[in-house]
């Protein structure tokens, strides 16, 4: 029998803590330790959408904080006309409404802007997404009738049928479960011949055109699965913070949510979810001891870039590995 | 038809096009010869903003506050050349960006212990204050000339400069083949610092120029970063021809859109329909031309001939 391999191992260590670990800190009556945890699983979702097409397809998406901002407004402006009134055949504060509205605009969003970027490469794709991301945070900015730049507060959780989001803990297990089954999701594809197809583009991208795959259309495919996902993670981030405002889909959020990917490791299945978890602690930990702790912060991201390119998943599964 | 109105407005799109040039050129300068995209360009046009601000204060006078700064923020382009962006360059595009995302908190931060969370807003010099009658019923703001006039001067000097100059002709050379260029016995690594700093003052004089407008402030760099690098897509990443001509494009669409295009919504939809979606499109419109142009000419409008 084949013994599992040490990336399997971390993997299930750090998911089996992901677990247990944030009940145990409500139960120990730090709520604050839960409410953290609820926020880098969320993003952990996004990370790993993201690992879809930034890790494993090679596609620098530099505008997916926008497909968290439109999943967060699928719950805050179908819950604000419910609340206030108006636009009657959107109000709602059914959550699988929300979830159905923040998976659809995604999945659209991304199809329009995907079908746009994808035609072109290298860094005219990574300036195209970030423009398309900045289109999406305009747009939100200028809409006064849902707060403008002030945001949006949303009074009402969605209401999901044998679930209660306003307890906290059943809000952490409904994003863990989602965390889990968007690695699950992510992994599947990649296993599977489409998932060849777009790691083999990555490569290559002439030798499988050259083999009759329309890589295009794979991507594009891809493309949408992520941002669909990332708009998922979204409603989730909108029913925890209940708040939403043009600001979480700014370009400096993509650019979070990029760091995330390559600090954890890029093109594995847990990496994404690890570089979440470094990113979030080290924020909260520098930002306790000063405000200035963006310094540090952006010091230690240039460290990262510059002399630690495998990231942290890289970094643990060869500098142990026997000879 | 109000049409001195058009033609301030126009005068006003001019204006935004000539300071997205100063930042986009620079942008697209290191981008063409260097491979290397700095979104850090931004935090550099802040700092030069702050540094003339801080100068202008100190010494009174605006126009021999800017002089003095800008051969600073050179250096400081130097600066960071040296300890960060040489680093990068033998790194693919995502490092690039990554890298430069850090540099970003990092400057950002500095500029935040030095000058304070506040903005400094810049008093203008008597002579500049005033407006101008340019013909009979126009009447423009002296300044507002003065950084249309300065935005033709660069653009001028910088073809002279790239084109008539054996700097630009090394520049030129660097760009389409840099193993070449270092081969035939140039220094690559200074000709590139120069470069690097030759952006960083374009970037930083922009940032001094807008500041009486505005004022120094934080968020500054962030807001046109993104803008320039529209005007960079759209022109053609690393053509100073295409980021001049797309940074007018952009400046004047961008300004006379949030002028007119409730007017002109008026047209074909209800007032009050104009009303509410005009602010949203108008804000958008520059994504919506280039994201237009990009899926004619996915190369921009002037892609610059191949490298190697």
């Amino acid at each position: 029998m084949k013994s599992m391999s040490r990336t399997s191992w971390i993997t299930l260590a750090g998911m089996a803590a992901l677990l247990i670990l944030p009940p145990l800190f409500l139960w120990s009556g730090n709520e604050f330790y839960l409410q953290l945890a609820t926020r880098l699983v969320i993003l952990a979702i996004a990370a790993v959408s993201l690992n879809l097409v930034l890790g494993y397809g090679g596609l620098v998406s530099f505008g997916h904080a926008a497909y968290i901002g439109i999943g967060a407004y699928a719950v805050g402006i179908p819950a604000y006309h419910e609340t206030y009134g108006g636009f009657d055949s959107i109000a709602s504060y059914d959550g699988l409404f929300h979830v159905a509205l923040a998976v659809g605009i995604s999945a659209l969003f991304a199809l329009v802007t995907g079908a746009i970027s994808l035609r072109t490469k290298g860094v005219y794709f990574i300036m195209i997404t970030m423009a398309f991301g900045q289109m999406a945070y305009y747009l939100f900015f200028s809409i006064n009738e849902y707060g403008g730049d002030d945001g949006l507060v949303i009074d009402v959780r969605s209401e999901v049928p044998g679930l209660n989001l306003d307890n906290p803990l059943q809000l952490y297990l409904l994003s863990y479960v989602a965390l889990v089954a968007a690695m699950l999701i992510v992994r599947t594809i990649i296993n599977s011949r489409f998932g060849m197809v777009i790691k083999g583009a990555k490569g290559n991208n002439d030798r499988l055109v050259g083999l009759g795959y329309n890589t295009y259309l794979y991507r594009l495919a891809a493309y949408v699965i992520s941002g669909a996902m990332a708009g998922f993670a979204g409603a989730l981030l909108g029913n925890f913070t209940t708040f939403i405002s043009p600001e979480m889909m700014g370009w400096t959020r993509s650019g979070e949510l990029m760091f995330m990917v390559i600090l954890g490791g890029a093109a594995t299945t847990f990496g994404p979810v690890l570089g979440a978890v470094i990113f979030i602690l080290l924020e909260e930990i520098l930002s306790s001891y000063t405000i200035f702790w963006q310094l540090p912060f952006g010091l230690i991201l240039i460290g990262v870039v510059l002399f630690a390119r495998g990231g942290l998943m890289g970094f643990l599964t060869t500098k142990w590995r026997k000879p | 038809m109000d049409y001195t109105l058009l033609f301030v407005q126009t005068l006003n799109g001019l204006q935004l096009g000539l300071l997205l040039f100063l930042v986009a050129s620079g942008l697209t300068l290191v981008f063409g010869i260097l491979n290397f995209v700095n979104l850090a360009h931004g935090s550099i046009y802040m700092i030069g903003a702050f540094i003339g601000a801080s100068l202008t204060l100190w010494l009174g006078n605006f126009l021999i506050a800017v002089v003095i700064a800008l051969p600073i923020i050179g250096l400081v382009g130097y600066a960071i050349e040296k300890f960060v962006a040489r680093r990068l360059y033998e790194k693919d595009h995502l490092d690039h960006v990554l890298g430069t995302f850090g540099l970003i908190l990092v400057l950002d931060t500095l500029a935040h212990l030095i000058w304070g969370p506040e903005g400094i807003s810049v008093p203008l010099p008597g002579w500049l204050d005033g407006q101008v009658e340019l013909f009979a019923g126009v009447v423009v703001p002296t300044y507002r000339l003065l950084i249309i006039t300065a935005g033709l001067s660069v653009a001028g000097g910088l073809v002279w400069l790239v084109n008539y100059t054996r700097l630009g002709m090394l520049i030129r050379a660097g760009a389409s083949n840099r193993t070449m260029v270092s081969a035939l016995g140039i220094d690559i690594q200074l000709l590139f610092a120069l470069v690097f700093a030759l952006g960083a003052m374009l970037a930083g004089l922009a940032g001094m120029l807008i500041t009486p407008i505005t004022e120094a402030s934080i968020g500054m760099g962030g807001q046109i970063i993104i803008t320039a690098f529209v005007v960079i897509i759209i022109g053609g990443i690393g053509s100073m021809k295409g980021a001049f001509i797309a940074a007018i494009l952009v400046g004047m669409i961008d300004t006379l859109g949030r002028a007119y295009l409730a007017d002109i919504f008026a047209l074909v939809m209800s007032p009050s329909a104009a009303e509410t979606s005009a602010p949203s499109v108008s804000s958008m419109l520059i994504y919506i031309l280039m994201a237009a142009i990009l899926a004619v000419r996915p190369q921009g409008l002037f892609p610059p001939k191949a490298r190697p």
